[in-house]
């Protein structure tokens, strides 16, 4: 009897996770499907097209720039943590503090950060450089995670082969702890992207709202989810707004998909 | 002749002494044994030899590990020529998770030989030395984790003799093996001895006296007796040693 009771929650909590997700995606897709026209994907924005392209544009500018500044400081980081730190040292638990610390952090409180720091005090203004900094610092911590649980995965008895074959530490790293911990630090900076693609709060305060396409580092622009929701708040394009949202969905989707891939086909290649 | 002499060797794990002052020589072109129960500092002297202990934190040591005339522990000594010198095979096979070919191309890479054909060379005359070519030799390719235990283990020993050590360390190579795969290796390293100097640390009394020329019984991070194999198992001098060997602990 209990068992049956038991069994049904079960059922029912996964319908509910399930179903909820499959909502989300189909009422954005039902709403948003008949509203993406060519014209959403001009090159330029105009008040009458409401172009995503430009922010779509800016979304992958702010994504690429972002990994190419924050994944080798988290990576070694990472590897500083696990490989070189001694055990029981202080700046390693201080180090460890201050990553989950700022992985609990509400991304507006990043944003107002970005906004008195970057965008005031080094007088950036509004600009994809101040944005990219902010996302930047909020990635961080993501991509230090990912790294240091994939390199505690890295059996220890692997380093000491390399080790007694007479190997420096730089090449035991980099030949034999790196490719098999690799899969694991890919898909941490995977899911840094997707939380940067996903990202409004922190970058409305330090890249401001510009509908162009950033021309430098120095001007200000919009990534896709801030598009939207600038677009679905000024209340003038809510069905642009839904289009918009399954291009962003789109764009989730095939990053997951793409991280999914790649760390499979790399586990399959380290332990095949 | 004496390839590598210890002289007065402690060893500290933090405020634990792991090892009282041990002396012992290990002969060139023989093998040695070192048995003894678990936790007694068999496996921490084989690690002195080719300063792995430098890997553990708080791991001290005093003393003076000579190998021909010079001392490994001195200052100028280069840890990584060292290892090259000194080669080692662990207990648990440990292939790295790519093919059999750059396993075994790993330290010769490692040590800056980059041409190809003398790389080729070295592999296939590794293989051939852990007698384990003849079954590799067609998918040099493939990863050196898809193939068993023993052969994995005969992969490092290739491994370790592909950078042309001197010595050869073997920290209980056969216990996660079975019976036929140690067979073999065992084998093996009876033919190794003639172009190298091995130690081998086991829990396995009958493999010590199959394969040993000299064997050194440890108790609690000492040296209690150390002579030829045959003495050792046939007329220990020791009343503990007698005790360990005839099963009445350990």
């Amino acid at each position: 009897m209990s068992r049956n009771y038991i069994k049904g929650l079960v059922y029912f909590s996964a319908l509910i996770t399930f179903g909820s997700l499959f909502f989300i995606i189909s009422f954005i897709l039902i709403k948003g499907l008949p509203h993406l026209t060519p014209a959403l994907f001009s090159f330029h924005y105009t008040t009458t097209n409401v172009s995503l392209l430009p922010a779509l544009l800016t979304t992958f500018m702010v994504v690429g720039l972002t990994l190419i500044i924050a994944t080798p400081i988290g990576v070694f980081t990472g590897f500083y943590l696990i490989e070189y730190a001694e055990k029981n040292n202080k700046g390693v638990e201080l180090i460890r503090i201050a990553t989950d610390t700022l992985a609990a952090i509400p991304s507006i409180v990043y944003g107002l950060f970005g906004m008195l720091f970057f965008v005031t005090f080094l007088r950036f203004q509004y600009s994809l450089l101040a944005g990219v900094l902010t996302a930047v610092i909020m990635v961080l911590p993501l991509i230090i995670r990912a790294t240091e649980e994939s390199l505690l995965s890295v059996k220890d008895s692997l380093r000491q082969a390399s080790f007694s074959l007479g190997a420096g530490k730089l090449r035991t790293i980099f030949k034999i702890v790196l490719p098999v911990a690799m899969p694991g630090i890919l898909s941490g900076v995977i899911l840094a992207s997707g939380r940067v693609v996903g990202e409004t709060a922190a970058l409305m305060y330090t890249m401001g709202t510009s509908t162009n396409l950033p021309d430098s580092l120095f001007s200000s622009g919009r990534t896709l989810a801030l598009h939207m929701y600038v677009l679905s708040s000024e209340g003038q394009h809510v069905n642009e707004s839904y289009a918009t949202g399954v291009v962003l969905i789109l764009t989730v989707l095939i990053i997951n998909a793409l991280s999914t891939y790649l760390s499979s086909r790399l586990t399959k290649e380290t332990t095949k | 002749m004496s390839k590598v002499t210890i002289k007065e060797l402690n060893l500290f794990y933090g405020k634990f002494q792991a090892l009282h002052n041990i002396n012992l020589p290990i002969l060139k072109n023989e093998i040695t044994a070192f048995i003894g129960p678990s936790g007694c500092g068999k496996s921490t002297l084989i690690k002195s030899l080719n300063r792995m202990n430098d890997l553990v934190e708080g791991c001290t040591i005093s003393g003076e590990v000579k190998m021909d005339d010079e001392n490994i522990y001195a200052k100028e000594c280069n840890i990584n020529l060292l290892r090259k010198r000194v080669g080692m095979v662990f207990q648990q096979p440990n292939p790295f998770p790519m093919s059999i070919y750059d396993n075994i191309a790993y330290g010769p890479r490692t040590h800056g030989i980059k041409n190809k054909q003398i790389v080729d060379e070295l592999v296939e005359k590794s293989l051939r030395k852990a007698a384990i070519w003849e079954e590799v030799k067609d998918d040099l390719k493939k990863n050196a984790l898809s193939l068993s235990g023993g052969q994995q283990q005969r992969i490092c020993i290739a491994r370790a003799l592909a950078v042309d050590p001197e010595v050869l360390l073997m920290d209980e190579p056969t216990s996660a093996l079975d019976p036929i795969s140690t067979a073999k290796i065992e084998e093996l390293v009876i033919g190794l001895k003639k172009d190298y100097t091995l130690v081998i640390v086991t829990h396995n009394m009958q493999q010590a006296s199959r394969i040993s020329d000299k064997t050194a019984f440890f108790l609690n991070g000492k040296i209690i007796e150390y002579d030829e194999t045959r003495k050792i198992f046939t007329n220990p001098k020791k009343q503990e040693t007698e005790d360990y060997i005839s099963g009445r602990f350990g």
